[in-house]
This record gives structure tokens, sequence and C-alpha cells, in this order.
């Protein structure tokens, strides 16, 4: 790993000072992805401000119709929270099923969600249940947040404090996990929304992205033979050594399908 | 420029003066000497390093030393009694056979202690899925999984 100056933040306002001064600076929140890439110098930023001691940024409130997770909870704060496994069943689902026990007691929904990395688990969730991103500066809509591979409507500098998640009426979560890595080479969060069904693809192309044809097809009928024989296109899809596109195109749509299926039975 | 980290590890507290790079996992092999802490694939993907921080089972070599500061560390020397006793997971670990050439062990024991606190009686099922983020090069899953279940029980 290249050296590097530390600097621990004691606020959101302390940590959005110090990444401004620094000249190439990166926010570390659990660290669970910028520690290793750093190890293997594929990062190597100039500054690191750990956001670790800003007790603001943790926790999980309900407000009204939706759940308020701070961007410094660990994947495991939200599995196991029981405000979380009442309103939103299918979101304990997927922060139980990141990386493995110990990723998930440091990783942190911050810093999963501003990585964006195309097999994250956390931005299908954001897409499908139509979630907020809430930043130092302002509140970012899920479906304008997620903008390209390992790319954000993040500017430099800009903190995630919070995601506020709609409750909706019922959701389910479904992934194919590589073996190894334990990411999603495709993973489909499937949500009965306010807003109508939704349906959030990860893992399969270079950034989460949602399925117009199955969600028309749930707002029809919210079942899992609506959206079983829905051929997914593997155009744009991801190939490399754990799968080609028409693999992860024929995932796409089990998953969807199981992901329903998990969804009506409601846990 | 280095950094004065402090930490309380095993019951006793610790400082040093350190460069901001140092990951966890060689302060706490290198510094403090406390070798029975392991890397396996220094990638974060054996679990050979696990190690408690404030009571949670984490990867030492994915971290900073740094972001221990403060915190209550445990490693694998804490577990036994001061007097040599075997804690009874490690006792199950030996009555089992719950070991080959025993490189992954201390991270599975770690891994193990975490796992039952939350499952105080678990399944064959829950004790595989739990430790899937430490790896067995011997692969000797079998007998470890049988280690921690009786472990669990003692």
């Amino acid at each position: 790993m290249h050296s590097f100056n530390y600097h621990k933040a004691s606020t959101v306002a302390d940590a959005a000072a110090k990444i401004a001064a620094s000249s190439d600076g990166k926010l570390l929140a659990g660290g669970q992805t910028l520690i290793a890439a750093m190890k293997m110098r594929l990062a190597a930023p100039a500054d690191l401000v750990d956001l670790g001691g800003i007790a603001d940024l943790r926790g999980i409130k309900v407000d009204g119709g939706n759940i308020v997770i701070g961007a410094m909870t660990t994947h495991a704060e939200v599995a196991a929270s029981k405000d979380v496994q009442k309103a939103i069943p299918a979101l304990t689902v997927l922060a139980g099923s990141i990386g493995d026990r110990m990723v998930r007691n440091m990783g942190t929904l911050g810093g999963s969600v501003a990585n964006n990395d195309p097999a994250a688990d956390y931005p299908a969730a954001l897409v499908a249940l139509g979630a907020t991103v809430v930043t130092n500066k302002r509140k970012v809509a899920a479906d304008q947040f997620f903008t390209g591979m390992y790319e954000t409507a993040l500017e430099a500098g800009e903190i995630i404090t919070s995601v506020s998640f709609p409750v909706p009426k019922r959701a389910g979560y479904m992934k194919f996990k590589n073996p190894a890595s334990r990411y999603a080479m495709v993973g489909v969060f499937v949500a009965e929304t306010a807003g109508g069904a939704r349906v959030a693809v990860t893992g399969a192309g270079p950034s989460v992205f949602r399925q117009a044809e199955m969600e028309k097809a749930l707002g029809k009928s919210f079942s899992p033979d609506a959206v079983a024989g829905i051929k997914v296109p593997s155009g744009e899809l991801n190939t490399d050594i754990h799968a080609s596109a028409e693999y992860r195109a024929h995932l796409v749509s089990v998953m969807a399908k199981r992901a329903v299926e998990q969804a009506l039975a409601g846990k | 420029m280095p950094v004065r980290l402090s930490m309380t590890v095993n019951g006793k507290p610790v400082s040093a003066d350190i460069e901001p790079r140092l990951l966890l996992v060689d302060f706490i092999r290198d510094t403090l000497r406390l070798t029975g802490t392991h890397i396996g694939c220094d990638t974060a993907q054996c679990g050979a390093c696990t190690i408690h921080l404030n009571g949670n089972a984490v990867k030492s070599c994915n971290m900073l030393a740094l972001q221990a500061q403060g915190a209550q560390v445990a490693t694998i020397e804490g577990v036994a009694k001061p007097d040599g006793t075997m804690h009874p997971m490690q006792a199950a670990f030996r009555d089992h056979h719950g070991l080959q050439c025993g490189f992954c062990t201390p991270g599975m024991v770690m891994s193990a202690l975490d796992l039952v606190k939350r499952h105080p009686n678990p399944s064959e099922e829950t004790i595989r899925a739990e430790l899937d983020g430490n790896l067995c090069r011997c692969t000797g899953y079998h007998n470890i999984v049988k280690a921690v279940q009786a472990g669990a029980k003692a």
C-alpha cells in the first residue's frame, strides 16, 4: 500500500472540510473495498478521511412510511434490525447476504452505495424501492444516483449521510452468488410500491438497471409466473470468466421469479 | 508521518506510533508479536486473520490498524484462560479433530465464538452458512462443523 495522510473526522462538517482541503483525498467508510484496492495499489489516495468516528452517521430510524438508515450503518446491523425486518424484510435478506460475516461487520451502506460496484447488492434495493440518497448537500433519487460502472451522481467531496427507503407493500431480493467473492453474478430486487411494481437488476450489466418489461408484467399480476417467461436481451450484459452475457440474461429471469416468490412469502 | 494508536488487546492497553498504512493484522503480529492471528490470503477471502473488534468478528488483514483506534480487540491468544486451560470451543476443535494443518484454526475459532454468541444452539446448516468467510485449504470442514456444534453446547 502506498503511504497517505490519515485524517479522522469528528463530524460530517469536519469530514467535508478535510476532504475539501485535500488534493487527492478519499473518504473511508468500512473500507472493505477501498482498503483491498489500496493494498493492490489500484487506489492510492494522498489523503484518507476516516468517517468511522462520526456517531451521527450510524443508526436506523423509522420515519413515517420510510426506513432511514445512516450511511455508516454496517450490513450486519441492517441484517439484524427488527425495525427493518418488520418493514422491509427483503432488505435484511439483502444485507445478510453481502460478503461474509466479517465483511458485514465492517462494510457499510454508504460505502457500498458510493462505490457502486456493478455487482454490489445495495444499488438494486435502492432503485427497486425508489429510495432517496441523502448527502451533506442535497437529496438524490436512486433512479438518478447510479450513473454508470463505479460512477454515481456524487460530486467531489460530497458525503452520503443516509438513505431513506419508502416501505413497499412487499418486496423480495434474490441473487446468484459468485461462490468465491459472494458478489452477485446476478441479483434481482422486486418491489410492489405505491408507485407500481419496480424491478432492479444488479451484477448483470455495467451498473444497476430497471427491467421495464418485468415491471409491466408485475403491475398486471404480481406473481412468479408473470416474470418467469420473460426473456431478457443479453446485448448490454457483462461477459467475464464467471458467466457469459447469455447466462446472466437467463439468470435475471430465474432470480426475478424467485424474488417474487420471496416477496409473496413475506420473509 | 507516524500517528499515535491506542487500543485494548485481550484486556491489556497497548499503544504505539505507527504509519497510517499499517494494517491491523500487521500491528497485531509484528508490533505486538501476537502471531496466533494468521495471514492466509491477504485479500480478505480466507478468514485466517479473523479477530474480534468490539465483540464482532472482522478480518484484520482488510482494515487499517487506525480503524481500531480506542477499540476493544480480542485475538486467539486471549481466548484460553491465563493458566493455559483451553476455552471449551478450543477443546472442542481438539476433541473433534477440527483441524488438520491448523493454519485456519485461529480464524475458525474466532468466527465460531462470534457465531455461538448469536446462535447458541446452531444447526449444521447455520454453522456452514455462518462460516462461509473462513476457508480451510485442507478441506476439513466436516469435523470443523462438528467441533463448533460441540463447542456451542460446552
